[in-house]
């Protein structure tokens, strides 16, 4: 697909990344000439320099014959009138970057007049992200599949865990409705099968229904309650919409702020959480508001290191889970090295939520692909599948097909119910099948096949 | 530096080689001469080296940083020229290797002076082989890999591009590199296959039509008659002017028209310049000239053809320039120096460099008469880069530099100033005849090896506007951190 993407910030730059991958044709423009220079030099794309929200800017880039604009420059007014330009000159997509909340809250009154198909927040997808951590506080991972009605969740085995040195297809708590996706261990990702004999420390991802995960997840010794007492370090828009959500559930949120004037701010925003006025990186501090005893802690200052050397911190003083918010991907492997429990990229997460945008564009367009998951640091891939008629594994057993290797379907969404398939199932039309696989690149659900 | 990927291109352009070379087979063949097998050799060996080299070398996420790509680039062009001489050599038809070398370096570079004292001597294999080096070396052999290889050198390969097409900004018209590669080749082949049917309309043999044709594609200049372009009819001759204009404009002029862009096309400030230049050089000489020919349509016929031939920096000739007056000459030597547009096939210091130079000019003596002023410079409506501006002044200073040095090496071997002078002239410009013995009717075959290699050097340096090559004369360049 043409695709121009007006922005060449982080935001961009992740975006752009993403969708050069996955092999579409990219125009950047960026009213910076060395931002677009930069990225256009170092990705396969085309780079314009000049104002995205002209035009002239918009016509030289391409616009009329493009299928999609993506407005992500810093300023959300920018961002939305680059789309409605985009528009005007008859670009059927628009996604427009809109951070500000109070904008937020009107767009749906406007989304139509400005004919933007999307609009993301970065920081609100953030939120949701860790919100939904917090709602299985001994998950390092949770996404959710086939429209919210199947959860995926990373956990560790722990020590002397009933699991353990089992073979998978030995471990008879699991009842078909359970069903593990992937491992990892150290460094690497297995896609088991049922021979697969789990370790006490390997990542574990299992598939189920909700209330069945919290179940299992008592079985096999691993703490995985709500968490009751939460505590947010830095007072930025993060924490601003996650303090929303998590309050909305009835989750007791505290607040750690340096800048009195933003304190006062989320104070009047935010009556019912605590606003603490003070330095997150003060030890003392944090021991007297009881970050021993929070079930959660969130560090979502703006520094990368200060977010990576409290999040160590606390964990030497607290049994809490923590989740670090790191901006900069190009050390990735320095801070997976540091076993810190859960790390978001708010950056990664929205160029993720676009590229699903634009997969699902391009399923309208001839791709099978319904949706497409990226677990395990994009090393596993879990795509969901809308099973036609003329597909060649409609009615076989699934032991009967011949699949990949590091490939297995975990989940069937026939018409809203959820199987867990076993051998003996077998793949109607018009089911949707989520498979989950090391192979990248699948587009047809009879790619599976060896 | 990494070594591993230049010989991955390396040994895609022995390939593209060897395949390229054929031409030659076919034509011999065609003719029944005897010599299609010093084609078929060298290709084969070439191929085979190439092949080698692609499955050893080729790595999964190969990424090519500047560095690198320059010296690619670089190589790539002593390599083709290395292995294009060899049929030359091997068969005997040029005895000496310097000769040879100096022959298809001339021709890859567009240059298209020779050391022949009679092409007509040259077998049909060699001329065709000779004159399609022009024309691959004219949109160049990385450009062409470039659209024929999926990511080669992986997403940094614009570098390549910048290595390769001349001008000081060079960018992508279209997002993806292989595409705009693509385009651009496709715009070359389409000029190309017109001009050589209108060629063939006007009654010219397809053997010195494809010649012809491939020649003035490449704004190169090589001949297959003694007596060069002069051996055809006047409508040739004027279809031969016309396309070296088309050949010497930036193509990204073309890829404007095709996108239906008209306004921006014709607003480039760059292709009036290079008009008016043409215009203006014509009209001085046609009328400097006019006693010597007998009508003024012939003064202005010769006129027009001698100044398109140089500005697009071919050097066809179809008559002894050495008997002009010494205006004439004087503006044939300034416009040896500002040759074709950036974007296009010719060579020579650009009128763009030219343009973005002036304009910098009158920015500075704004600044002596109002010290305080600030000013932007601008092309084509767009603000031009400061980092543009600097490159540019610094190519001038390196451009003059090699010049000088080359002029002087040159001026040791005892021959006269001017043909000294314009030998070098017409060498890093890439534009063939200079005057008195280089002239149109001249040759090189005169000077000694030193002084063919220094315009080796020079034809190679001029082409790919000089950083490339330097680099490799750089032992910073070469240590790997």
């Amino acid at each position: 697909m043409n695709i121009v993407i007006v922005g060449c910030g982080k935001v961009g730059t992740s975006i752009a990344h993403e969708l050069n991958t996955e092999g579409h044709d990219i125009v950047l423009v960026d009213i910076n000439g060395d931002a677009v220079s930069r990225l256009s030099d170092s990705i396969d794309a085309m780079g314009v320099e000049g104002n995205g929200a002209t035009y002239d800017t918009l016509t030289e880039a391409g616009v009329q014959n493009a299928d999609l604009v993506v407005a992500v420059t810093a300023k959300d007014e920018v961002n939305l009138y680059a789309c409605l330009m985009a528009k005007s000159a008859g670009v059927k997509h628009t996604i427009a970057r809109v951070r500000n909340p109070e904008y937020t809250q009107d767009l749906f009154r406007v989304k139509d007049l400005l004919g933007l198909s999307m609009a993301i927040n970065p920081e609100q997808t953030t939120a949701i992200e860790i919100s939904q951590l917090f709602r299985f506080a001994g998950a390092s991972e949770v996404d959710t599949l086939s429209r919210g009605m199947v959860e995926l969740i990373k956990v560790t085995v722990p020590e002397k865990s009933i699991v353990a040195n089992k073979r998978i297809s030995q471990i008879d708590i699991l009842k078909n409705k359970v069903r593990i996706c992937s491992v990892e261990r150290g460094s690497e990702v297995y896609i088991p099968n049922g021979d697969f004999v789990i370790q006490s420390g390997d990542k574990i991802s299992i598939v189920s229904k909700s209330e069945t995960a919290a179940k299992f997840f008592r079985k096999v010794n691993v703490i995985i309650g709500r968490s009751r007492d939460v505590i947010l370090l830095g007072g930025g828009k993060v924490s601003f919409y996650l303090a929303q959500r998590l309050i909305k559930s009835g989750i007791n949120v505290k607040i750690i702020e340096k800048n009195p004037i933003r304190c006062k701010e989320l104070a009047e925003l935010l009556p019912e959480a605590v606003i603490i006025n003070g330095d997150c990186m003060d030890q003392d501090l944090l021991l007297s508001e009881g970050i021993e005893h929070a079930d959660g802690v969130a560090a979502l200052m703006d520094f990368d290191e200060e977010n990576i050397l409290i999040s160590l911190y606390i964990k030497g003083v607290s049994k809490a889970k923590i989740i670090t918010k790191v901006n900069n991907t190009s050390f990735d492997n320095i801070v997976e090295q540091l076993n810190l429990e859960c790390v978001i990229n708010p950056k990664n997460i929205s160029g993720e939520y676009i590229a699903s945008y634009i997969r699902a564009m391009q399923n309208s367009l001839g791709s099978n692909v319904e949706t497409l998951y990226r677990l395990n640091e994009d090393r596993v891939e879990a795509l969901e599948f809308n099973a036609k008629s003329s597909s060649k594994l409609v009615g076989i057993p699934i032991s009967k097909l011949n699949l990949k290797d590091n490939l297995q379907i975990i989940c069937i969404n026939r018409k809203g119910r959820i199987i867990l398939p076993v051998g003996s199932d077998s793949i109607m039309t018009d089911d949707l099948v989520i498979v989950i696989t090391k192979h990248k690149g699948l587009s047809d659900l009879d790619d599976i096949l060896d | 530096m990494d070594k591993k990927i230049i010989t991955y291109i390396l040994g895609w352009v022995l390939i593209v080689e060897a395949i390229a070379m054929q031409i030659g087979t076919i034509t011999s063949l065609i003719y029944k001469e005897s010599n299609w097998i010093y084609f078929v050799i060298v290709g084969a060996a070439s191929a085979l080296v190439g092949f080698v080299l692609v499955k050893i070398m080729r790595r999964k996420n190969m990424v090519l940083y500047q560095k690198a790509g320059f010296a690619a680039t670089a190589l790539s062009w002593i390599l083709l020229s290395l292995v294009g001489c060899l049929p030359f050599w091997i068969s005997g038809e040029i005895p000496t290797f310097i000769d040879a070398f100096f022959e298809i370096v001339s021709g890859f570079t567009t240059t298209g002076s020779t050391i022949l004292e009679n092409v007509e001597g040259l077998s049909h294999g060699m001329l065709i082989w000779r004159s399609f080096s022009v024309w691959l070396g004219g949109m160049g052999v990385i450009v062409f890999l470039l659209a024929l290889i999926p990511k080669l050198g992986g997403s940094q390969n614009i570098y390549l591009m910048r290595a390769e097409s001349p001008g000081p900004i060079v960018g992508k018209a279209v997002p993806r590199m292989r595409n705009y590669a693509a385009l651009l080749y496709g715009i070359y082949m389409g000029l190309t296959a017109l001009e050589i049917i209108l060629l063939l309309c006007g009654g010219m043999g397809i053997f010195d039509a494809l010649n012809t044709g491939f020649a003035s594609a490449g704004t190169g200049g090589f001949g297959v008659r003694n007596n060069n372009m002069a051996a055809y009819s006047h409508y040739s001759q004027v279809v031969i002017a016309i396309f070296l204009v088309l050949f010497g404009t930036n193509f990204s002029f073309y890829i404007m028209l095709l996108t239906k862009k008209f306004k921006q096309a014709f607003k480039m400030e760059e292709l009036w310049l290079y008009i008016g230049i043409i215009a203006v050089s014509t009209l001085i000489i046609s009328v400097n000239i006019s006693s010597l020919y007998p009508t003024a349509y012939e003064s202005f016929h010769q006129g027009f053809f001698y100044v398109t031939s140089i500005i697009s920096t071919a050097g066809f000739g179809i008559d002894d320039v050495n008997r002009w007056p010494e205006l004439s000459k004087a503006v044939i030597i300034i416009i040896t120096f500002i040759g074709a547009m950036a974007g296009s096939t010719g060579g020579g210091f650009k009128v763009s460099r030219i343009l973005i130079l002036c304009k910098e000019v009158r920015k500075e003596f704004a600044l002596l008469v109002h010290p305080r002023n600030v000013r932007t410079v601008k092309l084509d409506g767009k603000t031009v880069d400061h980092n543009i501006m600097r490159t540019t002044s610094v190519f001038l200073v390196v451009y003059l530099g090699i010049f000088i040095l080359s002029f002087i090496i040159v001026a040791f071997e005892g021959k006269d100033v001017l043909t000294s002078f314009t030998a070098v002239a017409a060498s890093i410009n890439n534009t063939g005849p200079g005057l008195n013995l280089v002239g149109p009717a001249g040759n090189y075959s005169s000077f000694n090896i030193l002084s063919k290699s220094v315009m080796i050097f020079d034809m190679i340096a001029g082409r790919l506007e000089l950083y490339p090559l330097l680099l490799l004369f750089s032992p910073s360049a070469w240590k790997r951190a």
